[in-house]
């Protein structure tokens, strides 16, 4: 058994007894990078001349009695547009290429805390935008399960990591899905958190009424773990909650009895994949037996929840992605004739397709004449699409369906047709526009390839979502199935 | 609505990107795709709906009148494309 | 050529900066003047992933310079980004306000030719002033400095109910002196803080619709503002008297030459694209914290003014001279305190104290005199201890030192010689000296008189009691 199969828990366990170091979890990582990444290509920067210095340090820190952070000594993976100072961040983009932070992010801020080590930074979707990790500039990133499918997006190298042994926890984000079916892909565990639960501080912004910053765990335990170090009020993000944060360590008691659980007809019906539905369905066989019970019930917008997300995301990152101009960081075009020809020549050769598309969508969206038919609209459906997720939660406790209407699909397959790809995300989307968190855990194998199931709370009930997550994972074995690399 | 090759054109402008004659046929024909899928939002009565901007029903956050210390210069032009007496220099505005 | 066949209309689109501590949507400094670059941070450099934090202060500045423009309060205001891409914006977007402003509907009562006028302020909104470039090489670069990205700023726009350069100015000054009293920003053009563009067209007087205006920029002064307008004026007059059409379009006021240019070709046409900042909510405006900020607000200048005229009987336009800056304002009221002399008082400040600020451009906070210096030394006058003559040295030494008018009267041996005796003897003395002076005099040439007068005052180095020289010079020369 590897390190990689250890819980954090246990890992901490050992690192108290003295049956394991810092440096032996670094070099765990490291040696297994070297070993598989270039099969996965699922990191962008290596960290590890600091790693290994910082692994050092906490060692003897840990032969003191010094408190210990609560990610005590564990190396973690950073998706690449969450911003590290001092270490290369570049949203898989050429424009960032070389940008170096001049400051840290403030979930970085938070594991650095929690006494984490960063390992490096992950490859991801170009500006976090794609679900297949296909548009990253530098690589794709492949699905470790078999390295010709993609392993999702955009937070594909923050999955495929994981589900690699490559990184014993990593962080991704989640926009309209860029956790939750990338950890449905490569089978692992991923959390989108309620939005405003975590810090959006230092997260390049993509659509920023939607992005969220979540982990991608082995199990569900780790997942509640790290969500506690990187969930809390930040007074430097003024969408920031100002709520509690509960223990979500202790709510995972195992005890679903009594959980009322809404199944959308909608996410089990049209495009959803045969075998994705079988294996949705015995999962909540499994979570009957503990004691749950489940109607069908109906999330009547959800076929309009696509359209309004890509006029409104597209929208907002039109004008996030606008600072991208270069005058004062990234990759200036060389030689421009004049200032319009920098901003065009630059923006023009550090963006990929799909960035430009969306920039292009989103400008229209907003353009003169065009915002009360796209943009207003779409902000106006976004109010029925909420509604309909507080008529359930009224009733239910959770809403479970899968997590993406397929399994991970061969890399190449759909590159040409975006949007087909994006309908790809057409049970995540709706959870994003309605802003409530939702776990991704794996519920078995079609083909080969992990399949997800999709729990999702209501806002701020990270606790119960959690709790039905680890409930589900106890009973069952699907979590401990590895790839073969 | 449908888009042209020319719309294409003003939006890319307006986004300071500059497009290949073969992008912007491309451009156009999947802008138009999604546009066209977009419609369905027409299919729903929203008249009476207020627009969503944020889904938190959070107001009013603001900070004190406080001054915190900013960057030293190294940090400032640490990325600078070009620089000069400690400022970032780009082509002149006017051409 | 002539403008008197076109009636004039005019808006006024105002920026005001804020004197906050920090900017508006970060902790960085906003101090005028600092080195290049030493006043950011990466959230007013626009890095990746950076988030503003909306300055509670500047928002309740907002709201005490609408109420101050009697503006009707928002009870819910937002923030929009207006996106265009230029090197002094760092995040490619402003953020500013675009259907919720802070205030609309208010007005200002301005004063031209003794005639009272309202005009209408459309709206106030606070939004993020943008950084400085600085051109080189001749032009073929610019340089980018981005302190003064993220002040505060208010934008001010009027209706379109100003008719002359005259109107916009006395706007443009009252508006300057609201901004002062409620204590909001330093509003001064030479630094930038208080910054005007002007939309002007030109109508034939019958004609109801508006004509096509220009918009005029870079009027960085009063002055500026008031040539600015008139050479538009007459520019767009010569254009309608030979049948042609005015080209909408945004013109540069150029102080030196004295001319307008157009800045066609040089900006491309706008397509702002506002939308609701997503990274900021909502601010909420409810009654009690408009009170408290209601509460903050002191008595502007047309209720002083008012109170003037009621209180000391000041002219209407004394009123306004000093009532115009806060600084005045308050220095009359102190002096008040030490005479009751208003009438006096007002024409010390609009004579000799105007006259030595304007000459020196300085403001008031630059000269030592107070208040209880002035109405001490009117007071001196009053009971004959010095002449208002030696006032006028008195009153200069009080500018630069600050020092009592006493002090300075004894300092300086400045008493008013008020004794008979002494001034007999002078009186005597200059009449001998002067015999034919005399003789005209007796002659019938009373002219005479003043030049033996002055005589005297000079024998006495001014401090001679000017009504007992003429008293006794007239006795003596009957005799």
């Amino acid at each position: 058994m590897s390190l990689f199969d250890l819980r954090l828990q246990e890992i901490h366990n050992k690192l108290s007894a003295k049956e394991l170091s810092v440096t032996d979890l670094v070099n765990e990582a490291y040696g297994r990078i070297a070993k598989t990444e270039d099969q996965v290509k699922a990191y962008l920067t290596l960290n590890e001349e600091h790693a290994r210095a910082h692994a050092r340090l906490l060692d003897e820190q840990l032969a003191t009695d010094a408190p210990r952070g609560l990610l005590f000594g564990l190396p973690v993976g950073i998706k690449d547009n969450i911003v590290t100072e001092g270490l290369r961040t570049t949203c898989a983009s050429q424009f960032l290429s070389n940008y170096d932070p001049i400051y840290d992010a403030t979930v970085v801020q938070k594991l650095k805390k929690a006494q984490s080590i960063t390992l490096g930074k992950l490859n991801m979707d170009e500006f976090a935008m794609g679900g297949s990790n296909e548009n990253s500039s530098f690589y794709p990133t492949r699905n470790p399960w078999n390295l010709e499918y993609v392993p999702g997006g955009s937070s594909g190298g923050s999955a495929a990591a994981v589900a690699a042994g490559e990184a014993y926890f990593t962080l991704g984000s989640d926009t309209g899905g860029s956790i939750r079916q990338p950890a449905s892909y490569c089978g692992v565990v991923g959390l989108k958190p309620t939005y405003g639960l975590v810090s959006r501080f230092g997260l390049v912004a993509f659509a920023s009424s939607l992005d969220q910053i979540g982990p991608i765990t082995k199990n569900v335990e780790d997942s509640a773990y790290v969500l506690q170090a990187i969930a809390g009020y930040d007074n430097m993000d003024s969408t920031s909650a100002n709520v509690e944060i509960p223990d979500y360590i202790s709510a995972l008691n195992g005890d679903i009895k009594g959980l009322r659980i809404g199944v959308p007809k909608e996410y089990l019906g049209q495009g959803i994949d045969p075998k994705v539905k079988e294996s949705v369905l015995s999962a909540l066989k499994v979570l009957e037996s503990l004691g749950a019970t489940w109607d069908e019930v109906s999330l009547p917008h959800t076929d309009y929840a696509v359209a309004t997300y890509y006029l409104l995301a597209s929208s907002e990152a039109s004008s996030n992605l606008a600072r991208f101009d270069g005058v004062r960081y990234g990759v200036r075009a060389e030689n421009p004739d004049n200032l319009i020809d920098l901003y065009v020549k630059s923006r023009s050769q550090g963006f990929g397709d799909e960035v430009k598309r969306r920039i292009m969508l989103g400008t229209y969206a907003l353009s003169s004449g065009y915002y009360d038919a796209y943009y207003l609209k779409a902000q106006k459906v976004r109010t029925l699409i909420k509604q309909d997720f507080d008529q359930v939660f009224a009733n239910y406790d959770v809403i479970i369906g899968p997590t993406a209407p397929t399994t991970a699909f061969p890399i190449g397959s759909q590159v040409d047709d975006p949007l087909t790809m994006y309908l790809n995300d057409i049970v995540t989307i709706p959870v994003s526009l309605a802003g409530v968190p939702a776990i991704s855990v794996p519920c078995g194998l079609a083909d080969g390839l992990p399949v997800g199931l999709q729990i999702i709370g209501k806002a701020f009930d990270e606790s119960t979502v959690l709790r039905v997550a680890h409930a589900f994972e106890q009973n069952t074995d699907h979590h401990k199935l590895r790839p073969q690399l | 609505m449908s888009i042209t090759v020319k719309d294409v054109e003003h939006v890319a402008k307006l986004a300071r990107l500059a497009l290949s004659d073969a992008e912007k046929e491309q451009f156009t024909g999947q802008l138009n795709a999604i546009l066209k899928y977009a419609e369905k939002l027409n299919e729903l009565n929203t008249d009476e709906v207020e627009p969503t901007t944020h889904v938190l029903q959070i107001r009013n956050v603001m900070r004190e009148d406080e001054t915190r210390p900013s960057l030293p210069i190294e940090k400032v032009l640490r990325n600078a494309p070009d620089e000069e007496d400690d400022q970032i220099r780009v082509p002149a505005v006017l051409e | 050529m002539s403008t008197s066949k076109y009636e004039t209309v005019i808006g006024l689109e105002v920026h005001v900066e804020l004197h906050t501590n920090s900017k508006i949507f970060c902790g960085c400094k906003t101090s005028f003047g600092a080195s290049p670059n030493s006043n950011t941070c990466p959230i007013c450099l626009g890095h990746p992933g950076v988030l503003p934090v909306l300055n509670r202060q500047a928002v309740e500045y907002a709201m005490k310079a609408a109420m101050a423009l009697n503006c009707t309060i928002a009870t819910e205001s937002k923030f929009d980004r207006k996106n265009y891409f230029y090197p002094d914006s760092p995040k490619a977007y402003q953020i500013s306000q675009y259907d919720k402003p802070i205030g609309e509907n208010g007005w200002i009562d301005i004063e031209v030719n003794g005639e009272t006028k309202r005009i209408g302020v459309t709206r106030l909104h606070l939004e993020e002033d943008a950084g400085k470039l600085t051109h080189v090489d001749g032009g073929y670069a610019s340089l980018v400095d981005f302190n003064r990205v993220g002040t505060p700023l208010l934008e001010i726009v009027s209706e379109p109910d100003l008719r002359s350069a005259e109107e916009a100015k006395a706007y443009l000054e009252k508006l300057k002196a609201i901004m002062q009293y409620c204590d909001v920003s330093d509003v001064k053009m030479e630094e930038g803080s208080l910054r005007c563009d002007a939309n002007i067209s030109l109508r034939p007087y019958e004609q109801k619709e508006f004509g096509i205006r220009a918009e005029l920029k870079n009027m960085n002064s009063f002055r500026g503002v008031h040539r600015g307008i008139e050479y538009e004026e007459i520019r767009q007059a010569d254009i309608l008297d030979d049948g042609g059409v005015v080209v909408q379009e945004t013109r540069r006021w150029d102080d030196a030459q004295g001319k307008t240019f157009s800045m066609r070709g040089k900006e491309e046409a706008h397509d702002y694209r506002y939308f609701p900042d997503p990274d900021l909510v909502s601010v909420l405006i409810d009654d009690e914290w408009k009170s408290r900020v209601q509460a903050s607000i002191p008595e502007l200048p047309d209720a002083r003014k008012a109170r003037y005229a009621a209180e000391h009987g000041l002219p209407s336009y004394d009123a306004d001279v000093i009532t115009a800056s806060m600084a005045l304002a308050d220095f009359f009221e102190e002096s008040l305190k030490y005479t009751k002399d208003a009438k006096s008082v007002a024409n010390w400040i609009m004579g000799d104290l105007l006259a030595h600020l304007n000459a020196n451009n300085l403001e008031m906070s630059d000269v030592k005199i107070t208040g209880q210096g002035l109405g001490e030394m009117i007071g001196l006058i009053e009971k004959g201890t010095i002449s208002s003559k030696i006032a006028k040295t008195v009153f200069k030494e009080m500018i630069d030192s600050g020092k009592a008018p006493q002090a300075i009267v004894e300092e300086k041996g400045l008493v008013q010689i008020s004794d008979e005796g002494a001034i007999k003897a002078i009186v005597d003395k200059v009449v001998e000296a002067n015999p034919q002076s005399v003789e005209d005099y007796r002659a019938g040439k009373d002219k005479a008189i003043g030049f033996l007068v002055g005589q005297v005052m000079k024998e006495s180095r001014g401090k001679a009691n000017p009504a007992l020289v003429n008293q006794l010079l007239a006795e003596r020369l009957k005799g």
